[in-house]
């Protein structure tokens, strides 16, 4: 106190001469910190314009997808054609392979007023038809065989190249004899296109139909139910076992050896290749317990097992983020143990534990290589009724097409990539949802 | 709550009928992906076409994964067909018949032509075997003796060649077309260009004088292509000057991107590789296990449906993807040698 004393007030000296300013480094700190500012406004420039040029290439290359071209015209059900010698009656399988593209042929060229065409004309309009054809005037014909001998109007799909070349994909300005569609072709496309019998509509099929060789009449359908069961398979089954396994590891499990070991092991288990589980998968559920290839719940276990570490990380970490007051207060109130837990701490984790399974979920959705062990990476054309019947995903799906040959692919693949982003938007909007309604604040 | 459980009982329930129902009734076929888009299009049409059978599953990943599948034993949890862009092994039906695939149905689908092509936009491109193997081959003969290859650009190798850097996008070690591409460029190559007499003289094992003939440079100007020919169509978008191997079929639905390359003055198409002018085709199989005729519905009837005219004829789906038909008689064979029952 009395050092104080002695020591002149500040006052009396400031008047006379103010001291130098201290060197703090202030413009040095606040320049750092500007720097530091732009490099975080770089590095979150750089992304999003990466996001966005794969949006624009995705979506520029793959709207025209949702569109389909294709053909309306009065197609008369000729008994000539279909059943010239009135046996349908008596043999039920004349009207399964009777030979239903010569109808279509037939009634797109009396369209085109092609009257008496050669060979060569013939397969030419032939050839802007697609094969689809067949199975779609037969459902028709099968399912009511009063249809023969009449003209209705009917919807088909356009072949894939016409399709391709409607669309302005195939460049038309290169020799006739390079690219898939003819010059005639070009011209009947422009006749009926303004016709109005070509015109392009909303394509149903990408969503509904199966994988198919001919590019106009695939579609994502199998793919979108395969990757559906997988992920009600892994959610049905990884959320419960992951989050049982990281509340007793985090909140009753003794702190020993044997518990640390488990963790180090999960923690590796999660940077595993996912390959291993394919071959896993293939060991354990195709080898030994004898369950169908290419089926969708055999993907769905892969992908559980591959899920699992990533869900059990995220849950403890989210257990461990409850404050240890709520704990306290729980027990100190007489809660057990496990009351503790599943009334107190485990609703305040659960937004925590939501994310952490969107997460595994998102990166199960969009997983191929432990699929191509089980035999999922394959041509499936018919729609799976059961997770027991094969199936594909949509990575999959995206994957092979991709690997296609024919240009009405390309478009096709981008649209894939598209089906697939909005199904994880979805889901991401769901968990965001469910989020909201768990979320309390303490 | 409950839904979530009956779901989760549902599955529990499945995987337990799972094991049980076993009898499968759907034909699953793996392996190459050259035959995989014609597999497609018979699976397809085969579906239509009998309604009372399922489409069968067709698996991609390779002849030699669909091969390994496919010799992995007998029964339902196996594969029923393999498909190959090259013929099985020694070594394969041995793998087989230890695994007690003891009777395995080889069935030729048709021919398959590799070509070779560069960017639409270039001049026209004449390629020889020898130019082929000068340009590519990780040693070839100089003044007699065996040199690392010294050439950096084509019109080092042939002055009528372009005169632009040596870019050659080859399919990968593991790919079916590596093999035909060996024994039809690298190795004629090698003789035509006087290599071999050289190699001869240094060694003596006749194995080992083809796996010096077929080696393939490694300096980064021949590029192996692991993936598909998409693949292969990029890197030549990307570099407009490099020359691709590609499946004839895949050419023929890109000719408006791609130059095709005669090889020896051929210039490569379905007819040309029929009458076995175009040096550069391999045989397409499938495989079929015996012990699964009769067992598996449908399976006889896809094998036939598959070997009938109207699909690997002339005139066929197939042929028209890009398939190479066998001649008549050959084909009357493979359908015979199918119905006789003939194994390996």
């Amino acid at each position: 106190m009395s050092e104080t004393s002695t020591t002149p007030p500040m006052t009396a000296i400031g008047i006379s001469a103010a001291p130098a300013r201290r060197d703090i480094g202030l413009g040095r700190r606040y320049a750092a910190e500007r720097r530091f500012r732009l490099y975080g406004m770089a590095a979150i420039g750089f992304g999003l314009l990466f996001l966005f040029l794969l949006l624009f290439s995705v979506v520029s290359k793959g709207y025209t997808a949702f569109q389909q071209s294709m053909i309306t015209i009065p197609v008369e059900f000729s008994e000539q054609v279909l059943d010239r010698n009135n046996e349908r009656a008596a043999n039920p399988q004349k009207l399964m392979t009777a030979n239903y593209p010569i109808i279509a042929r037939d009634a797109l060229a009396r369209q085109l007023g092609v009257t008496e065409g050669d060979r060569a004309t013939l397969r030419e309009i032939s050839g802007m038809i697609s094969d689809s054809v067949r199975a779609q005037l037969r459902d028709i014909v099968v399912a009511d065989p009063s249809v023969i001998g009449t003209t209705r109007d009917v919807t088909f799909l356009a072949h894939g190249n016409l399709d391709s070349a409607f669309k302005g994909q195939i460049d038309l300005s290169v020799d006739e004899k390079n690219r898939k569609v003819s010059d005639r072709q070009v011209g009947w496309m422009n006749q009926l296109a303004e016709s109005g019998v070509l015109a392009k509509h909303f394509n149903t099929g990408l969503f509904t139909n199966g994988a198919s060789s001919r590019p106009e009449a695939a579609g994502v359908g199998v793919a979108l139910i395969g990757s559906l069961y997988m992920m009600l398979i892994v959610l049905v089954l990884s959320l419960p076992i992951g989050v049982a396994a990281s509340i007793y590891l985090e909140e009753f499990a003794p702190k020993n050896r044997l518990t640390d070991l488990i963790e180090v092991n999960i923690n590796n288990l999660a940077a595993v290749p996912s390959i291993v589980y394919g071959l896993l998968g293939l060991a354990v559920f195709i080898n030994f317990a004898g369950l169908p290839r290419s089926a969708a719940i055999v993907g769905g276990l892969v992908l559980t097992l591959m899920t699992l570490p990533t869900i059990i990380i995220a849950t403890r970490a989210a257990l461990k983020a409850v404050p240890p007051s709520i704990r306290s207060a729980a027990l100190g109130l007489g809660a057990s143990k496990m009351q503790t837990v599943f009334h107190h701490v485990l609703p305040l984790a659960m937004p925590g534990i939501l994310t952490g399974t969107i997460i595994g979920l998102a990166h199960a959705l969009g997983e191929t290589a432990p699929l191509l062990l089980i035999g999922m990476v394959a041509f499936v054309a018919d729609v799976p009724g059961t997770p027991l019947d094969p199936a594909t995903a949509l990575p999959v799906q995206i994957y092979m097409w991709a690997n296609e040959a024919e240009r009405a692919f390309v478009e096709r693949t981008s649209g894939a990539i598209i089906v697939l982003l909005i199904f994880l938007i979805l889901m991401n909007v769901g968990a965001i949802l469910l989020r909201r309604r768990f979320e309390r604040r303490w | 709550m409950t839904t979530l459980k009956l779901t989760a009982a549902a599955l529990v329930a499945s995987v337990a009928f799972g094991g049980a129902a076993m009898a499968r009734d759907q034909i699953q076929i793996a392996g190459s992906s050259t035959v995989l888009p014609y597999a497609k299009i018979v699976a397809e049409t085969f579906g239509e076409t009998y309604p009372d059978f399922k489409t069968p599953i067709v698996e991609s990943g390779g002849s030699s994964g669909g091969l390994k599948e496919f010799c992995k034993g007998v029964g339902p949890d196996t594969i029923d067909i393999a498909n190959a862009s090259r013929a099985i092994k020694s070594s394969e039906i041995d793998a087989c018949k230890a695994a007690g695939v003891t009777e395995i149905q080889e069935v030729k689908i048709g021919y398959d032509g590799i070509v070779f092509a560069t960017d639409a936009g270039n001049a026209d491109l004449k390629l020889e075997p020898k130019d082929l193997y000068q340009a590519l081959a990780a040693e070839i003969v100089v003044d007699g003796k065996l040199v690392a290859n010294p050439h950096k650009k084509w019109s080092e190798v042939n002055p009528s060649l372009p005169d632009a850097e040596i870019a050659a996008y080859i399919p990968g070690e593991k790919h079916g077309t590596r093999e035909v591409f060996e024994e039809k460029i690298l190795a004629e190559g090698c003789e035509a260009a006087g290599a071999l007499e050289a190699i001869k003289a240094a060694v003596s094992d006749e194995k080992e004088q083809f796996a010096k003939c077929v080696a393939v440079r490694k300096d980064g100007l021949a590029i192996d292509i692991d993936g598909d020919y998409t693949e292969t169509l990029a890197r030549i978008d990307a570099n407009k000057s490099g020359i691709g191997v590609f499946g004839l079929s895949f050419y023929e639905n890109n000719a408006d991107k791609l130059k095709v390359a005669t090889v020896s003055g051929v210039t490569p198409s379905t007819e040309t590789i029929a009458s076995g002018e175009y040096p550069v085709s391999r045989p397409l199989f499938f495989y079929v296990k015996k012990a699964h005729l009769g067992v598996i519905p449908g399976l006889k009837e896809y094998v036939e449906f598959f070997t009938s005219d109207d699909m690997i004829g002339p005139d066929s789906p197939l042929a028209e993807y890009g398939l190479v038909a066998a001649p008549d008689a050959e084909r009357e064979e493979i359908r015979a040698s199918f119905e006789g029952g003939k194994t390996m």
